[in-house]
């Protein structure tokens, strides 16, 4: 009963430091999510203008960070960017959450074969590192973000249905699911209106914390030069780019994407984690 | 009376469990029959057939003499409603009272206007427009229960099967519920199926009763006269054990090895 | 010897509006058994785990709690640990969540105190075959596990036995041999249980808690014959029994004071048949073992 008793009161609520850092990281995930809507307004230059007059200069007033090597703005390039860089792995999460929430469904509430069959095929995905799986199809399908995105999207599809499955499964030995069978619900109905609202959340928080990985994976393509067309601003891309720029002493046009890079993809995190973690205590045991 | 329920001869396995063998008994219209047993009696397994979560192995369960298999999905539901044991878990925890009745009449009654209908089905399980908006973690457990009740009783049920609705409760709030109960069945005249552990309880509710020992029925009848005088050693035993002064544990304990 | 003396133990929990415990005092001689009863919410757990100090985080405690006459409140960790093992032993409700699955019982046993000879000789004290210390949880049955716990608990030839609701989890006929088996124990023992009727039967004296307090204090006799207290009297009445005539149970209106609101006077007041100005004003003080301005 005490145990009862101090969730009831609240006793076990996260530390003060934890909300610190949360609160952070989510107002930090919301300026770049704006940046990103209102990119064309906010950025100062034209990203893709040449000004070779200034190559490699570092930061000053028309450029407050600096140029790349080409001569290109970099605050512009990082501000249009975020669109592509942060598009992609949204792509990425909901691929992968519809379709992972869909199989993992099945699987749970039919069980049988069906289950077999929907698990051993996602267990032959998880066999693929999805960043070779997504070079693969860069190799056969050629440049574009599309196809990066599809192949990662199935990447990451059995883990998300592997824990909505597991989820599902523990849902569906409560009583209030047979009560609803009592009722006279059909199985559709009870796994769409009741069993699916329930994991919903413990689902969302995971697929928060895969977009920051996939935001990675599709930096890293970049990176390699496969992924986005040539001129596109990609944060991956100028890294990319940026690489000779380094090597020529200028290294800011490469570290800043990185840096944004690593922010964004900490700050999805925590903001996951977090959320993951409220629901988990949010569960009576 | 007319028999509502008719259960002939229901077998139901669980690997080489014989869990429920050979049960039959049937229930008259208004009728409170309480099924008495310790855990792997089979009473839940046979509550659970009835209700329609498992199927038996052999035997029939007849609602005014039709095969429940032959009705639908729905039909089958205003034959028999149940109401489970732990009051939190059985409640959909996202959804308020209101929205958990609604949704109940929602599936039966699609054309009518609810919102009458859930106020009259909270007064008669003595909860209020306070509870409507509430879901069932800021409930306690008798509010929960009776949030149960009236789910069940939205749809109009003939039988309503209760298996260990009582279990969870603290003294004070059963003897709540139990008065509730009752009052319930002499309004509506729905059937009672009382699945319980609880000697006391069954006196309260029921009016005839079944012991049942590892899957059988070992005894039946009235439950005044079986209370009174068991004709089985089990049924003995089940009375003996009951704390009560003058108990001696020991002669139980001596008595309860007797019988195996 | 009084092997127990709760005296004032008052304890309060963070965030709440009144303590969790108010003033509870309690008594227990040697080889005797007193019973505690109450709901859920009355405290009657949380005064048997404040024996063994086994306290929530962040709560605050006055008054003495003195076993075998050292006070379990100041004393330090390791006299702490040596009182759990040797002198106050508990036993829990649900043996099957308090016993490791994973091991078996001989090794569940051994434990705390290494001797498997004590083992063999504590098993069959409680009526178990020497193979069970080869088995493992899993393959026997709650009563069995019960048995089990009990046998851990006499490992350390404890004076005073802690029983938390023992039987609650299991069926009725074999809460009865349990039940026969810890009654034929030596050492005092606290049996904590929600039900009236299963303490009068087997206790010397029973004290009766309600939201923090004990409202009623007597012999098993008196207080199941005669109740002074409207809530013991509520509490006899709403049980369902099996002797006397059946009739429709007294139910006792309305819920148990909720933590979070404040209390002025009597908790049972909101509650109770007999309750008048006073009740709301002023707490009942125990008179001749009863609290309460009406008895």
């Amino acid at each position: 009963m005490t145990i009862a008793l101090a969730r009831v009161l609240g006793l076990n609520r996260s530390k003060p430091s934890g909300r610190y850092l949360y609160r952070c990281c989510i107002t930090f995930v919301a300026i770049v999510v704006l940046i990103a809507v209102f990119a064309p307004w906010l950025a100062p230059h034209n990203p893709n203008a040449v000004d070779l007059s200034d190559a490699l200069a570092g930061p000053g007033r028309s450029h407050l960070l600096g140029v790349d090597a080409d001569g290109r703005d970099t605050l512009s390039r990082l501000i249009i960017g975020a669109r592509t860089s942060l598009l992609g792995p949204l792509g990425v999460t909901v691929l992968s959450t519809v379709a992972g929430v869909i199989i993992g469904v099945a699987s749970a509430w039919y069980g049988g074969w069906v289950d077999s069959l929907l698990s051993r095929t996602s267990e032959l995905l998880f066999a693929f590192p999805g960043l070779l799986l997504a070079i693969l199809i860069v190799a056969i399908y050629g440049e574009g973000l599309l196809a990066p995105v599809v192949a990662l999207g199935a990447a990451y599809l059995p883990y998300v249905s592997r824990l909505t499955r597991s989820l599902v499964l523990t849902e569906k030995k409560r009583p209030y699911v047979e009560a609803c069978r009592i009722q006279g619900q059909s199985s559709l109905q009870i796994a769409m209106m009741h069993v699916l609202p329930n994991v919903a959340p413990v689902v969302l928080a995971q697929s928060t914390i895969n977009f920051g990985y996939a935001l990675i994976d599709l930096a890293g393509l970049s990176f390699l030069g496969l992924g986005v067309p040539p001129l596109t601003p990609d944060w991956g891309a100028m890294v990319f780019d940026g690489e000779s720029a380094i090597q020529q002493g200028y290294p800011l046009s490469a570290f800043v994407p990185c840096i944004a890079i690593i922010l964004t993809v900490v700050a999805f995190n925590v903001v996951g984690e977090h959320w993951a973690d409220r629901v988990a205590r949010r569960e009576p045991q | 009376m007319s028999t509502v329920l008719d259960v002939q001869s229901l077998h139901k396995h669980f690997g080489t469990t014989h869990a429920v063998n050979d049960v039959s008994f049937t229930l008259s219209a208004g009728q409170s029959l309480g099924i008495v047993g310790e855990s792997g009696s089979g009473k839940t397994t046979t509550a659970r057939i009835v209700a329609g979560l498992e199927r038996p192995d052999a035997g029939k369960v007849l609602v005014h003499g039709v095969g429940r298999d032959r009705h639908r999905r729905l039909a089958r539901a205003r034959q028999i409603q149940m109401v489970f044991q732990d009051p939190f878990l059985s409640l959909d925890p996202r959804l308020t009272v209101a929205a958990t009745l609604k949704e109940a009449l929602r599936l039966h009654f699609p054309k009518a206007d609810h919102s009458e209908r859930v106020d009259e089905l909270l007064q008669q399980v003595g909860l209020g427009p306070r509870e409507a908006g509430a879901r069932p973690r800021q409930l306690s457990g008798g509010q929960r229960q009776r949030v149960a009740i009236a789910r069940a009783l939205a749809v109009e049920p003939q039988v309503l099967v209760l298996d260990e609705a009582v279990a969870a409760l603290d003294v004070s709030v059963q003897a709540q519920i139990l008065n509730l109960l009752a009052d319930i069945r002499e309004a509506t005249g729905v059937a009672y199926l009382f699945i319980t552990h609880d000697l006391g309880v069954v006196r309260c509710v029921t009016d005839d009763v079944l012991v049942m020992r590892r899957g059988r029925v070992v005894e039946r009848g009235p439950t005044a006269a079986v209370m009174a005088a068991p004709s089985h050693p089990y049924t003995a035993l089940l009375l003996a054990s009951l704390p009560r002064p003058g108990w001696d544990p020991h002669a139980i304990a001596a008595q309860r090895k007797s019988l195996d | 010897m009084t092997i127990l003396d709760i005296s004032n133990l008052t304890l309060t929990l963070p965030d709440t509006a009144r303590p969790v415990l108010s003033n509870v005092s309690l008594s227990i001689g040697e080889t005797e058994t007193v019973a505690l009863v109450g709901e859920s919410g009355s405290g009657k757990t949380l005064t048997a785990r404040s024996v063994i100090r086994l306290l929530p985080h962040g709560a605050r405690v006055t008054g003495t709690v003195k076993v075998a006459g050292q006070d379990v409140l100041t004393m330090d960790a390791r006299t702490l640990t040596t009182l759990r093992v040797s002198t106050a032993a508990m036993i829990f409700q649900d043996p099957r969540a308090s016993i490791n699955p994973l091991r078996r019982i001989g090794d569940f046993l051994t434990e705390t105190i290494r001797a498997r000879d004590k083992a063999v000789e504590m098993l069959a004290r409680v009526g178990l075959p020497v193979s069970t210390a080869a088995q493992y949880p899993g393959a026997l049955s709650g009563g069995m596990l019960q048995r089990v716990m009990i046998a851990a608990t006499l490992m350390g030839d404890p004076k005073l036995i802690l029983a938390d609701e023992p039987t609650t989890a299991l069926d009725v006929t074999t809460q009865a041999e349990v039940i026969a088996l810890l009654t034929d124990l030596k050492p005092s023992l606290l049996f904590v249980t929600h039900d009236l009727g299963l303490a009068s039967a087997i206790s010397d004296r029973v004290y009766v808690m309600y939201a923090g307090r004990i409202v009623e204090t007597g012999t098993a006799d008196d207080l199941f014959s005669n109740p002074r207290h409207p809530y013991t009297r509520a509490l006899l009445n709403s049980s369902p029994r099996i002797d006397g005539p059946a009739r429709r149970l007294t139910a006792i209106d309305g819920y148990p004071p909720d933590l979070r609101t404040p209390l002025t006077g009597c908790p049972f007041a909101p509650r109770c048949p007999l309750a008048t100005a006073i009740c709301t004003e002023q707490e009942p003080q125990p008179v001749n073992h009863v609290a309460c301005h009406h008895a």
